[in-house]
Formats: C-alpha cells, structure tokens, sequence
C-alpha cells in the first residue's frame, strides 16, 4: 500500500533536527525565567512550550503525514480544552 | 416474507449457554444484554428512592422519614438515576447491539474494551452501591463543593471514587462507538447513507468522550481536598466554589445530551418506518445532532446564574443557551413533516415516540424559560427546575428508550412483545408521567423550593395529585417487565423484519446471528428508502 | 545478548503472519482502528488533565503573588534535567518506532529499553523531588509549613503541584508498563514491517505524556518573582 503514513519512513536527520530544537527551546525556556520581563515572562513560557509541543506532535507523533482524521482527532481535544479555559475565565475576568 | 423462522437455528442468544460464554463474552449484542440487565436493576433501585420522597411529601409536615434521610434519598435517586441509568441506557444497551449492525459490521472496533467497559461500569457502580448502603450521602447529586468537602459527614469519598471509576466505562463505550462508525461501515455506507441512530450516537459518544474526563478528575479533586484539607475549592482559605461549579457542569450539562441525543436518535428510527416515509431533511436532522452536541459545551454557565457568577458570564451563557433551541427544533419540525402524508401505522414505539415529541418540546421550552436569567432568578431550585428536567429527562430520554427496547425488541429476542398490553402500558406511563409532574410546574412557580422535606399546607393539593401520579408511573413501568419477560417463551416469533423497516439490523435473522449478518452487506441506497408496501399492513 | 527467537522481517512475515481480529476486514482497517483509538483517548486524556490545568489557571490568576513565590521553592535545576531526560525517551521511542517500521528488531529493542530507561531516571529524580518537598514541610496537609500571610495558597500552590506532576508520574508509570509488553513482543519477533501498530500506538501515548511534562514544568518551575 503506498502513501499511508504508517509506510512513511521519516529520515533519521528530522529526528536528530527536532531533538536538537527541543533541547534548543529547553534552554531557551531557562534562560528567559532568569531575565525579569514582568508579566511577559509567562507568556514566552507559554510560547516556548506551545512549540516544543508542536514539534513533538508533528514529527514525533507523525501528525505531519497522517490522514485529516487524525488531525481533526488531535485538535479536538486542543480545542475543547480552549473552550474549557476561555468559558471558565469569562465568568472569573468579568467579575 | 422469505424469511426463515430465526428463532429456530444458531444464533447469538443460543450459541452458548455457559455463565463463562457470558461473562468472557466479546460479543457486542450479548454485551448489550449483560448492560440490559445491569441498568433496569438500577432503574428501580434510584425508583424505589424516588417513591419514599414522593409519600414523605403527601403531608405538609414530615412524618414518614427524617430530614437528613430525605436529604439522602434525593441524593441517591439522582446519582443511581444519572450516572447508573440514564447516561448508560440507550448508548450501552442499544447502541452497543446496534451500532454494529447498523453500519453492516460483524462487531465494533473494540470487543475486549467493550466488554472492560461493561466490567468497569459493575465496579464503579458497586463503589457506589457500596458508599449508598453503609450510609448515602446527602450532598446532593452535584456535590457542591464546600458543603461536600468541608462539611458533609456523609460516605462523600466512596460515591466519588464509584463515579470516577464509572466514568471510564462511558469512555470507553463512546470511543469505541466513534472509531467503529469511523472505520467499520459496510462497503457503499457512506456518512449520509447512515441510520440517524447512528449519528445521535456518534454525536453522544463526542460528548461521553470530551466531557467525561472532566468529571472524573473534578471528583478526584473534591475526594483529594475531602482527604488532605487542602483549599482549591474552600472559600475560607482562598479556594473558589464556582470553580467546583464551572469544572463539573462542563460535563454535567453536555450529560444532558448524553441522555437525549440518543432519544432523538431511537424517535427519527421509530418515526421513519411507522409512517413509511423517508425522513424529512435527512440531513438536517443529522446535522443537527452534532449540533446540539457542540452546543451543549458552550452553555453550561446557565445552570449558575444566581450562584454568584459574573453577570456578564451570565448574559453570554444565556444567550448561548437560546441557541441550542435550533438545532432541537429542527429536529422536531422534521420528525412533524415525516410523518405529514406518511402511511401512519400505530404501533407501540410510534406511541411512545409521540410521548418523546409531545414531552420533549414541553421540556424544552420550558428551559428557554430557564435560560432567561431574570425568570430563573425566581425559578431556580424550585420544583419548576424539578418538573423541567423530568420532562426531559423521563418524558424525553426514559420514553425514547421505552420506544427503541420496543422497536427492536423482535430484533434483540426473536419475539413479538403483545401489542395490547403495550399500547395500554404506553398510555398509562404516558398520564402518569404528567400526572406526576405538570404539577410540579405549577408547585414550582408558586415557589415550593426543591429538596425541602416539608412545606406550607397550600402545596398539600398539587403534592398529592403529584404523588398519584408517581404511583401510576409505577404501574407503567412494572407492566412491560412482566410482559417483556413473558414474550420471552410465549411471544410470536418475529421473523427478521416485522416492522417492514429499512435499515441493515432488520436485514438479518432475528435475533441475530454471532457474526451478524452471513456475509458483508453492501449498501446502495441511503437508509430510509421503503418499497411500496400493501403486504406488511396485512396484521 | 542474542536473540534466538529473532526472525528477519521478511521471514517472520511468512512464518507468523499476524491473524486479523476477526471484526476487520484487513490489516489495514486494524492499524488505522488502533491508532485512531490512540488519538481518541489522547483526546480525553487532555480534558482529563484539563480539568486540572483549569484550576492552576483559576488559582494563579486569583493568588499570583503566592503562585509565584511558591514557584520559587522549586528546584529549576532538577526540573530542567528532568524535562531533557524525558525528550531524550522521546527521541529514543521515535527512534524505535522507525527501527521497528524498517523491521530492525534489535535496534528497536534496544531503544525501546532505552525509553523505559529514560523514563525510570525521570521518576527517580522525581522521587527525590518529592522527598526533598516533603522534608521541607511542602506537603499540602497537616504538616504544611510555610511563614507569611499566604501560607494557605502557596499551599494550594503545593497540592496542585503534587495532583499534576502525581498524576504525571502515574502515566510514566503505565507507559513503562506498556513498553515492558512492548519490548517482550519485539523480542519473540511478533512485528514486521507490516505489522509494528502496538509500536507506533505506545509511542503515541509516550509522546503525549511528555507533552504534559511540557507545558508542567514552565507552569510549575519557571514563573518565579525575580527577588
């Protein structure tokens, strides 16, 4: 069966590439807790983590070359977890 | 009809009759039958709490049972009904002996996990059991929080660990329903080819699977605060209560759709082969179940209006709530026009789904009253809320499961329940359903509050024509046991098809053999396209 | 170390074809089955740590200033070996996964184990975490010490520290679990490369867990008042 992602051999170097950026974004992360940015110091966390993540979940996790299903899957979870936040929030931000 | 008597020959029910061929059985329709027998016990354990409250309420003054035990006994008849009926009835019962017959599969995706489930729902619900007999509770079904983690001296933990427990039972139910509608179908099944069953299940299994997991680790939370005296949710040391509040009606409502959405899908099946018409708006119907499912989670701030919640949290979760009356509404017009010029023919599930439409619309619309935050201001915990959701919830999702235990009941057994006895069972569940609780609307808005065990003398009148009603309520449900279980050995056999229907299920021996149908089934047409009929009218 | 039940794939595939369960209708239908299962209950598993992200968020934006002198008390240096330890069992069980789609079972083996080793590193320093928490008097309870006026929320800062990274702890401990089967499976040549799903499936799973970890430690160690 050709083209199913199970088939697709991803190249050692993408796997050594996305460690390496993770390691990377790990000091990253690190290094910007010891700078005091102020409220923003929570936000680059939070960016810096979305990313690991995202590489985690595109190559790691293959999402990258799977089939729209899985996609749809991996980002329903995301997104009702959003809406968990943001309607929770809406209440305690407004009171 | 060509069709060989089924009941003769190998089938799921007699292909085994071993206690290990049960219990070990990966079988999804002889896993239906074990759910089957698990949630009717429930049912009447959470029936009998509800009849000690409905007689402790004929007087105004409290004579049958103390306060703390009434306080149990609501809290009990919600939980057992909740979690051990409603949220398993339908999807676990039908669902599972459906969806894979529905969709032309010989099982679903997942046997072994299926049956886990069903193992994993007996534990939660003997923790449970277990948290009832050697104490109850009195928190209420909703556990708010601080009373049930600073102050109740009631069995709290136990009946958390069984909900927490119970939760995954209905995970695992709804995942392997998504997977199996997703990859299972029969060859030519395309998405707008499926029964409508199948998309209100698809729909309720999106739901059981992103809200339930919240509630488990809400519970884990109470259960940890209960144990260690910590303050997420204590007021006292900076915790907040309205995030008890918020974490379990994100599941506690969406529940709601748990409940219904399955209804809606028996009533769309029961409707399209009793008029003989192709349902109206296939795919608006269709559609609409996912609606109402995504709906569902946008909403839940209604049930805290007055609990202290932003104002402006409140506006937009009203207005979010009005919405959910479209999709719900599409659904009833186009049951309405299926069945206009339809060859009507009056059978019992025709019946009870006519007591889903009716009860169902009186429940919905009296929740657009609710989600007015000014009206609920003056309804909230009253008998009005009570009567509310019963109309849902027993006149909505308790008469779509009396319709879809009939419907298929030839299917599930070989055998024709008496038509008689159940069309007579269907009108008394049907006047002692409202002889019940159309008083608790009028209660309600008189400003009788919910859970209180006594009340001013006024009330006496409306509270023991409710109590009447309750007992008429009983019989209805206590007549199909004894003749469901009589048709067993004495019912006509049915033959595969009795009901002339159109989808897969009815395309094979009734009951069903093992592997479901002989060979695959392939589908050309979509699922409601009916021949003309004449010969199946001739009973 | 030699493998005497080790079978080259394209022998193995001959020798133990693999059955079918009997529900579907080819491999294919089961390995798409098994993973969209995964991705499934990956779902709910994010709303079942969503619940408690949820009340971190609440309680952070209601005690920021407790919040973050409780982070403080953390120890970012062993937060941040234990976050390179487990993307490094991250790396090692993508790798194992290819070795195993390309039919390589020793090399697969060999990662595997490496992962669960990983993952056991990731649980010891964890321990110590712990017990350096508890000797400290951090344990959300009875025996909670902390001198200040918000002794009470950097506590609850503590019990959702301990419910998060617990409940953390408790998948590593299942994914070990897991990949002990995993490994037992490569060993009797049970995969090849038409068959490798429970492979690609467990590493799914282990990758989600250290998603989690992710986003737990910037949220738990890094968000410190800069004194």
């Amino acid at each position: 069966m050709q083209g199913l992602p199970s088939e697709h051999i991803v190249p050692l170097k993408v796997y050594f590439t996305v460690a390496s950026a993770l390691f990377v974004l790990l000091a990253l992360t690190v290094g910007v807790s010891l700078i005091d940015l102020g409220p923003f110091n929570i936000v680059v966390a939070l960016v810096i983590a979305v990313a690991k993540m995202l590489l985690v979940v595109l190559f790691f996790m293959h999402v990258r070359w799977s089939s729209r299903l899985v996609w749809l899957f991996a980002s329903g979870g995301i997104l009702w977890l959003a809406i968990l936040f943001a309607l929770t929030m809406s209440d305690f931000l407004t009171r | 009809m060509s069709h060989e008597t089924a009941v003769e020959g190998t089938n799921y029910l007699n292909n085994g009759y071993s206690l290990r061929s049960w219990f070990l059985t990966t079988d999804h329709k002889r896993i239906a039958i074990l759910y089957l027998f698990t949630i009717v016990l429930f049912f009447f354990v959470g029936g009998s709490f509800a009849v000690l409250m409905r007689l402790e309420l004929m007087s105004p003054q409290g004579t049958l049972v103390q306060a703390e035990t009434y306080n149990k006994l609501f809290t009990m008849h919600g939980i057992v009904m909740i979690f051990f009926f409603l949220i398993p009835s339908i999807p676990a019962v039908l669902g599972n002996f459906l969806i894979p017959m529905m969709v032309g599969a010989r099982d679903l995706a997942f046997p072994r996990l299926n049956l886990l489930s069903w193992y994993v729902f007996v534990a939660g619900a003997s923790v449970t059991l277990f948290a009832l007999v050697t104490g109850g509770l009195d928190t209420g079904w909703t556990f708010y929080t601080p009373f049930s983690t600073s102050y109740s001296n009631t069995r709290v933990v136990p009946a958390m660990v069984g909900i927490f427990i119970t939760g995954f039972s209905s995970i695992l139910t709804g995942l392997n329903f998504i997977v199996t509608v997703h990859k299972m179908r029969a060859p030519g099944l395309t998405w707008f080819r499926l029964p409508l069953f199948v998309w209100s299940l698809y729909a309720t299994s999106l739901v059981m699977v992103l809200a339930t997991p919240v509630l488990a680790i809400t519970v884990a939370m109470v259960a940890f605060e209960r144990a260690t005296g910590i303050g997420i949710f204590n007021p006292a040391i900076g915790g907040d209560p309205l995030l008890f509040q918020h974490l379990f009606w994100f599941y506690s409502h969406p529940a709601v759709y748990i409940m219904i959405l399955p209804a809606m899908g028996v009533v769309s099946e029961v409707i399209a082969t009793f008029s003989r018409k192709e349902v109206f708006g296939y795919r608006f119907v269709a559609a609409a179940s996912l609606a109402i499912a995504v709906y569902g989670f946008l909403v839940w701030g209604h049930h805290m209006f007055v609990s202290g919640q932003s104002v402006y949290a409140g506006l937009v979760f009203s207005i979010l709530s009005y919405l959910v009356a479209i999709p719900s509404a599409v659904k009833v017009f186009n049951w309405t026009a299926t069945l206009y010029k339809g060859q009507i023919w009056f059978q019992t599930p025709l019946l009870y789904a006519f007591g889903f439409i009716g009860l169902f619309t009186i429940g919905g619309l009296t929740g657009l009253f609710l989600a007015a935050m000014a009206v609920d201001v003056h309804l909230t915990d009253t008998y009005f809320i009570v009567a509310h959701f019963h109309y849902i919830m027993v006149g909505g999702a308790v008469m779509g499961f009396m319709a879809g235990i009939h419907y298929w009941w030839p299917k599930i057994t070989g055998r024709l329940y008496p038509e008689g006895w159940a069309k007579f069972s269907a009108l008394v569940l049907f006047v002692g359903f409202n002889l019940t609780f159309f008083p608790q609307f009028l209660l309600g808005y008189l400003g009788m509050p919910r859970r209180y065990y006594h009340y001013p003398p006024e009330f006496q009148v409306l509270n023991v024509l409710s109590t009447a009603g309750a007992s008429i309520l009983g019989v209805g449900y206590l007549i199909p046991l004894i003749y469901l279980l009589w048709s067993l050995k004495r019912g006509k056999v049915a033959g595969a098809n009795p009901w002339g229907a159109t989808t897969l299920e009815w395309q094979t021996a009734s009951p069903p053999i093992t592997q479901n149908f002989p060979t695959t089934p392939v589908v050309t047409s979509g699922s409601y396209e009916f021949p003309a009929l004449e010969e199946v009218h001739s009973e | 170390m030699s493998f005497p039940h080790w079978r080259k794939s394209t022998v193995s595939d001959h020798a133990h074809p693999t059955p079918v369960a009997h529900q579907f209708d080819d491999r294919e239908q089961q390995t798409e089955v098994g993973r969209l299962g995964m991705w499934l209950f990956l779902a709910t598993e994010i709303l079942f740590f969503g619940g408690l992200f949820t009340a971190y968020l609440v309680m952070r934006w209601k005690w920021p200033e407790a919040f973050a002198v409780a982070n403080s008390k953390m120890d970012v240096t062993l937060g941040a070996i234990n976050t390179a330890v487990l993307l490094t069992s991250s790396l090692t069980m993508a790798l194992g996964v290819r070795a195993a789609q390309l039919g390589r079972g020793k090399g697969s083996f060999a990662l595997i184990i490496a992962t669960m080793v990983f993952g056991l590193a990731f649980l010891g320093i964890k321990a110590v975490e712990y017990a350096r928490k508890f000797q400290e008097g951090l344990f959300p309870g009875p025996g909670f010490v902390f001198e200040g006026a918000t002794g009470r929320q950097v506590e609850t800062f503590f019990s959702l520290y301990f419910m998060m990274t617990g409940l953390h702890a408790l998948h590593m401990v299942v994914g070990i679990g897991i990949l002990t089967v995993i490994a037992a499976m490569i060993r009797r040549g049970r995969f090849s490369p038409d068959y490798y799903a429970p492979v690609e499936i467990s590493g799914l799973y282990w990758h989600f867990v250290d998603i989690i970890w992710i986003f737990l430690f910037p949220l738990l160690y890094l968000i410190h008042p800069h004194l």
